[in-house]
C-alpha cells in the first residue's frame, strides 16, 4: 500500500482568488505526517493543510473561521454533500475530488 | 460512512442534503425538486401572464444564471408562453464587469434568449470608472447605486418590457428582513418581503421567483446542472462578503438550516401588520428604497424604482396618506385611529430621527430626465450635475442609500435630507 494519497481539490464560487485564481490543485498528502498517525488523512486535515500549506493568501479567515470552514463555504467530496460523508472524519482516497464552492460572492 | 440512499427516489445516491428539510437526496432529485418548487412559487403567486414579456436582470452570477436557466426550463416544460430576454447592467468597471458580462453574453447563447446591455456611459455619461477617478475609492458605491435604480427600469422600457425579474434568493430576503427588524423599520420590512414590487405609480414590476430558494441550493443546482456562472468581487469595494447581517443569517444556517426560510416567513407575517397605507406606499424616501446593495456581491437589482408621469395621480394621493400619517404631532393621530401601529412607527421615526421636521413630500418628475422625483431634480441627476461641475459632493449624497448595504446613520441623515427638501 503506499504511503501517499494523491487527490484533486477544487476552489470555486470566488474561492479561487485566495489561491492565485487557479481552481484545480492536485495534492498528494503523505500519510505520514504529523497527526495521521499512518493512516489515510481526513478531510480536517486537508483543510487544514490547505491553510497552512496551500494557501499563500493572508485572508485565511475567508476561508477557516474559528477552526472551521467558514460558513456560506459548502464542501462537496465527489460531488456529494460533505455531511453525507462524515464531514471532517471523512478519511481521503486516491482519486477523491474535493470542492469547496462559496455562497458568499456575488456577480 | 455507508453511502446514503435517496429518499425520494429510493435508488440513487444521495448527493444533496436539504437546508429546508433535511432531507437527502441524489443530484437528479435535487434538480427536478428544484426546479418544481421554483415552478410552485410561479404558478401560486401569479407572477406571470401567457404572452408576457420578461427582462431577466442578469449579471452573470449565480442567482441570475441559475434563475435564467430555470425560467428557460419551466417555460418550455410548462408551457408558460413567456417571451425571456436578459437585460444587463453596464457599470463601465474595467476587470469586474468586463468580465461577468462575457459569462452573461456567453448565457445569451447558451439559454438563446436576446440580451440588451445598458451602460452607465450610455445613460449618464460617466463609468464607474471615470466616476471613481473623479470622487475616489470612497462614497463611489452611492453613485453606482443611485444609477443603477434607474437602469435596470430604462433598460427595460428600452426594450417594451414591463416586467423585470431578479435572483434574489431566500438568503437575500432574509437578510433583509432582519436588517429591517433592527432598524426597527416596518415598513420597509413589508416592502422587502414581499415577491412582486409593484407600485400603483410604476409602470415596471419587479419580481423574485427565487425568494423561497436556499443560496446553497442554488450553487449547488448551478453545480450540478454545470451552469456557466461567473464570481467575482467588485474591485471598488474589495473584501466586502456581505455586511454583519449576512454573516449572521450564514451562522444560523449552520446551526440550523430551516432558519432561514423561517426569518423569510416571520418577515412576511410581520409584514401582514403593516397598513397598506404605509408598507405600500411610494414614499420619497422610497424612491431609494428596496435596493438591494450591489456594491460587491449583489448582483443588479433594486425594486422600488422611478416612476412614469401617467400614474402620478394616484402616487400623489399616496403620498399624502403617508405625509398625513408621518406628521409627528397630535393632530396625526385623529387621521389614522384604524392604525395605531402605523402611528406609533411613524411617531417615532419622526420624533427620534426627523427632530420633529414636518415631511412634507410630493411626487413629481424629475425636471432633467423626466423619471420620479420628489424632489425637482432626482438623486441621479442631481449626482451627474456635480460630477459634470467636478464637484462631486453635492448635498444630495447622502441621501442615498442602499437597502442591504445603508448604515442607521445614512439613514437618518437621509431622513434629514428628504425632509429639508
Amino acid at each position: 500500500m503506499s504511503d501517499t494519497v494523491t487527490i484533486t481539490v477544487e476552489f470555486s464560487g470566488g474561492l479561487e482568488m485566495l489561491f492565485d485564481h487557479v481552481t484545480k490543485h492536485e495534492l498528494t498528502l503523505s500519510k505520514h505526517a504529523a497527526d495521521t498517525d499512518g493512516k489515510a488523512p481526513t478531510v480536517g486535515y486537508l483543510v487544514k493543510y490547505i491553510c497552512d500549506q496551500l494557501m499563500k493568501d493572508s485572508r485565511k479567515e475567508l476561508f477557516v473561521l474559528d477552526g472551521a470552514v467558514r460558513p456560506g463555504i459548502l464542501v462537496l467530496i465527489n460531488d456529494s454533500d460533505w455531511e453525507l460523508e462524515g464531514e471532517h472524519e471523512y478519511e481521503l482516497q486516491n482519486r477523491d475530488n474535493i470542492l469547496f464552492v462559496s455562497t458568499l460572492h456575488g456577480g | 460512512m455507508p453511502p446514503t440512499t435517496c429518499e425520494v427516489c429510493k435508488d440513487a445516491r444521495a448527493a444533496v442534503i436539504r437546508p429546508k428539510n433535511s432531507q437527502k437526496i441524489c443530484k437528479r432529485c435535487f434538480l427536478e425538486v428544484f426546479e418544481s418548487e421554483i415552478h410552485e412559487t410561479i404558478v401560486s403567486n401569479n407572477l406571470f401572464y401567457r404572452g408576457e414579456r420578461v427582462a431577466i436582470g442578469a449579471s452573470g452570477g449565480k442567482d441570475s444564471t441559475v434563475l435564467a436557466s430555470v425560467l428557460k426550463t419551466l417555460n418550455e416544460r410548462h408551457d408558460y408562453g413567456l417571451n425571456l430576454v436578459l437585460l444587463s447592467i453596464d457599470e463601465g468597471i474595467k476587470g469586474y464587469r468586463d468580465d461577468s458580462l462575457e459569462t452573461v453574453k456567453r448565457n445569451a447563447l447558451q439559454y438563446e434568449m436576446p440580451l440588451e446591455i445598458v451602460g452607465y456611459d450610455q445613460l449618464y455619461g460617466w463609468t464607474m470608472d471615470q466616476v471613481v477617478a473623479q470622487v475616489g475609492k470612497k462614497g463611489n458605491c452611492t453613485y453606482c447605486g443611485v444609477f443603477r435604480r434607474q437602469a435596470l427600469d430604462r433598460g427595460a422600457a428600452k426594450l417594451g418590457i414591463k416586467h423585470v425579474v431578479t435572483g434574489h434568493n431566500a438568503d437575500d430576503v432574509a437578510e433583509t428582513v432582519m436588517m429591517n427588524l433592527l432598524r426597527g423599520d416596518l415598513p420597509r420590512l413589508a416592502r422587502a418581503t414581499s415577491i412582486v414590487t409593484s407600485s400603483a405609480a410604476s409602470a415596471i414590476k419587479r419580481s423574485k421567483p427565487l425568494k423561497y430558494a436556499y443560496e446553497k441550493e442554488i450553487v449547488l443546482y448551478a453545480h450540478h446542472k454545470k451552469l456557466d456562472y461567473f464570481s467575482t468581487e467588485c474591485i471598488y469595494s474589495p473584501e466586502a462578503f456581505r455586511g454583519s447581517a449576512r454573516t449572521l443569517i450564514k451562522d444560523l444556517e449552520r446551526i440550523r438550516p430551516s432558519s432561514i426560510l423561517d426569518i423569510v416567513k416571520s418577515g412576511e407575517d410581520m409584514a401582514a401588520l403593516v397598513p397598506p397605507e404605509v408598507g405600500g406606499s411610494v414614499s420619497c424616501a422610497g424612491e431609494a428604497e428596496e435596493e438591494a446593495n450591489s456594491c460587491g456581491s449583489r448582483n443588479t437589482n433594486g425594486d422600488s424604482m422611478d416612476l412614469v408621469e401617467k400614474q402620478l395621480a394616484l402616487n400623489e394621493a399616496a403620498a399624502e396618506r403617508e405625509t398625513e400619517i408621518k406628521v409627528p404631532t397630535a393632530t396625526a393621530k385623529p387621521q389614522v385611529t384604524g392604525h395605531p401601529a402605523a402611528v406609533s412607527i411613524h411617531d417615532k421615526k419622526s420624533n427620534g430621527r426627523r427632530k420633529g421636521k414636518i415631511v412634507k413630500q410630493v411626487m413629481g418628475q424629475c425636471e432633467r430626465c423626466g423619471y420620479m422625483s420628489s424632489q425637482k431634480v432626482c438623486k441621479a441627476c442631481s449626482l451627474l450635475e456635480g460630477l459634470n461641475k467636478s464637484r462631486p459632493h453635492t448635498s444630495i449624497e447622502v441621501g442615498v442609500e442602499d437597502e442591504e448595504a445603508s448604515t442607521t446613520l445614512m439613514r437618518e441623515v437621509a431622513g434629514i435630507a428628504i425632509s429639508a427638501g
